[in-house]
């Protein structure tokens, strides 16, 4: 099994992690404010951090993944950086914040993957800062309706209790809960009724997701409706379930779909490649005699190919790839044609 | 249950194409597409011949679209069908749609999303044929078995092999070329 791990993946995977760890030891004061009821979830996230930095990776040295983020960061730091700079954020708040792209591919999946995906984040803000010790409430001394946010072991801010803010802060996890809950609810709902879906969707890839992240939300929302209203009867089932589903999700992070939380990032290094192709030379088809593409994107790809042990140069020079897609077509059937010319006959 | 039948075969002859758009019409049917008509019918020279040419996706044994692929985005699956790119990893660089052979991968812009024929997912793996193969009126495509192929055309041989430049690439899906062929020679003269 050694063998087939990759070490640069491991060793950036352990510094990672033992980094991480460290960062927990100093930001939770020595452990003093860790919360050991946690310790499960703690090493639920330590597991995670490790998987998917070794996974990230792996996947950073595939040849056309390698290649796309050495250009990216070489043109942010190309003397460009503002105009980068712009195009990042621009792309960060429509793409990224708005999530319009999803959108676009159906109103459904759309608002399903916007109200879960934010769900998610604010959960992942509360959470992580919580196992880790990074973050807690004090009562404030001298009174018992007063509580302290502490920071790093810093005191930052106070609130009352029973407060609006109190409501919001100790119900955050509840309310990222019903934006799971409503979020998972469209997409089942989708992937039950949508034909397409249904031919392609796998329990793995698809319905495994949904099902972890309606089992975390609503055994969340569980623990406190279970407290308010039925006197803890049912805490342990819920506390034990949320905990085992939660460890699920946090394991599971680095192998399955949810990976693409950390993947989807690379997004905003395609934007800057873009931005920086659309300034540059065009590419000309010979066949269409229309710009098709930037020629550094043809140029990476011939690179790349070529790393990849696929040779598209042509046996009297220049390249397969010199030409756009409608191009590469009209080739094929100019090809058909001529071989059918050459037998003497056009059909058979 | 997925009853994808692997007996069954796509066959392509370019040469029987009638610029006729029924099969981009079918095309969009397929629910896998989202009602976006993935095949390509292209007149070959515009102005000097009316030759019309049609394309689906070749399905490659080893694609280069999934292998230029920096988000690992595409995948071929048990029956050979390579898929159009995973909705959740394609960050829509374009590079499948520029290094695929055959030209076939389309990025849909606003989506951020490639998409091409998937080879009508939703009816082979039904055991059905894929949509433009239903209503092609000229043969140009033709879905069935390899026996059913060699009765309709008998002076015919189905090829899988193409050679691009010095790139051999195989696929899954068969060109309809002159009886004892076996490659199909595609080398560019810029």
């Amino acid at each position: 099994m050694l063998t087939t791990l990759n070490p640069v993946a491991l060793l950036t995977a352990t510094v990672a992690t033992l980094s991480l760890v460290l960062a927990i030891f100093v930001g939770s004061r020595s452990l003093g404010n860790f919360d050991p009821a946690l310790i499960a979830y703690l090493f639920g996230c330590i597991f995670a951090c490790f998987g998917v930095v070794y996974r990230y990776t792996v996947w950073l040295q595939r040849a056309p993944t390698w290649r796309y983020f050495c250009h990216g960061w070489r043109l942010f730091f190309s003397g460009k950086a503002l105009v980068y700079g712009w195009e990042l954020t621009r792309h960060f708040v429509v793409n990224f914040l708005s999530q319009r792209f999803i959108l676009r591919r159906g109103k459904a999946v759309g608002v399903g993957h916007f109200l879960m995906a934010w769900g998610c984040l604010l959960a992942f803000a509360v959470t992580f800062p919580l196992v880790f010790g990074w973050i807690h409430f004090d009562l404030k001394p001298g009174g018992i309706d007063v509580y302290e946010i502490v920071v790093f072991g810093f005191k930052t801010s106070e609130f009352r209790l029973h407060s609006a803010m109190a409501t919001l802060i100790f119900n955050a996890l509840n309310w990222s809960a019903i934006l799971v809950i409503a979020g998972v609810m469209l997409l089942m709902r989708r992937r039950l009724t949508h034909a397409g879906q249904i031919a392609v969707q796998t329990f793995e890839n698809d319905w495994l997701p949904l099902l972890l992240l309606l089992a975390i939300s609503l055994t969340g929302v569980g623990i406190s409706l279970d407290y308010k209203f039925m006197e803890g009867r049912a805490h342990q089932f819920m506390a034990i379930t949320h905990a085992v589903t939660v460890i699920l999700f946090l394991v599971w992070m680095p192998f399955g779909k949810f990976f693409h939380i950390i993947q989807r990032p690379a997004q905003l290094g395609i934007a800057i490649y873009r931005k920086a192709a659309a300034e540059g030379p065009q590419a000309v088809c010979p066949h269409t005699g229309e710009a098709f593409l930037s020629r550094m994107q043809v140029e990476d790809l011939k690179a790349v190919t070529r790393q990849l042990g696929c040779d598209f140069s042509r046996r009297g020079g220049g390249s397969h790839l010199n030409y756009s897609p409608q191009g590469k077509r009209a080739l094929l059937a100019r090809a058909h044609l001529k071989a059918r010319q050459e037998s003497g006959r056009f059909f058979g | 249950m997925n009853t994808f039948r692997l007996d069954q075969e796509f066959f392509l002859d370019p040469q029987r194409c009638i610029g006729c758009h029924a099969c981009e019409m079918a095309c969009a049917e397929c629910e896998t597409n989202g009602q976006l008509p993935m095949i390509h019918v292209d007149y070959v020279e515009r102005y000097s011949t009316p030759q019309t040419a049609v394309q689906v996706c070749m399905h490659c044994e080893d694609p280069v679209c999934a292998r230029v692929c920096p988000a690992v985005a595409i995948e071929k699956d048990e029956f050979g069908v390579v898929h159009s790119a995973k909705t959740d990893r394609c960050i829509a660089c374009s590079n499948c749609v520029n290094a695929c052979p055959f030209g076939v991968p389309r990025k849909i812009e606003p989506m951020d999303l490639m998409m091409k024929c998937n080879l009508c997912y939703d009816r082979t793996s039904a055991g059905k044929r894929p949509m433009c193969a239903t209503v092609c009126p000229s043969g140009a495509l033709f879905y069935g078995t390899r026996e059913e192929m060699s009765r309709m055309r008998p002076n015919s041989s189905p090829v899988n092999t193409f050679r691009f430049g010095k790139q051999t690439v195989k696929t899954r899906v068969n060109i309809m070329m002159p009886l004892g062929a076996t490659v199909l020679v595609v080398d560019a003269d810029e």
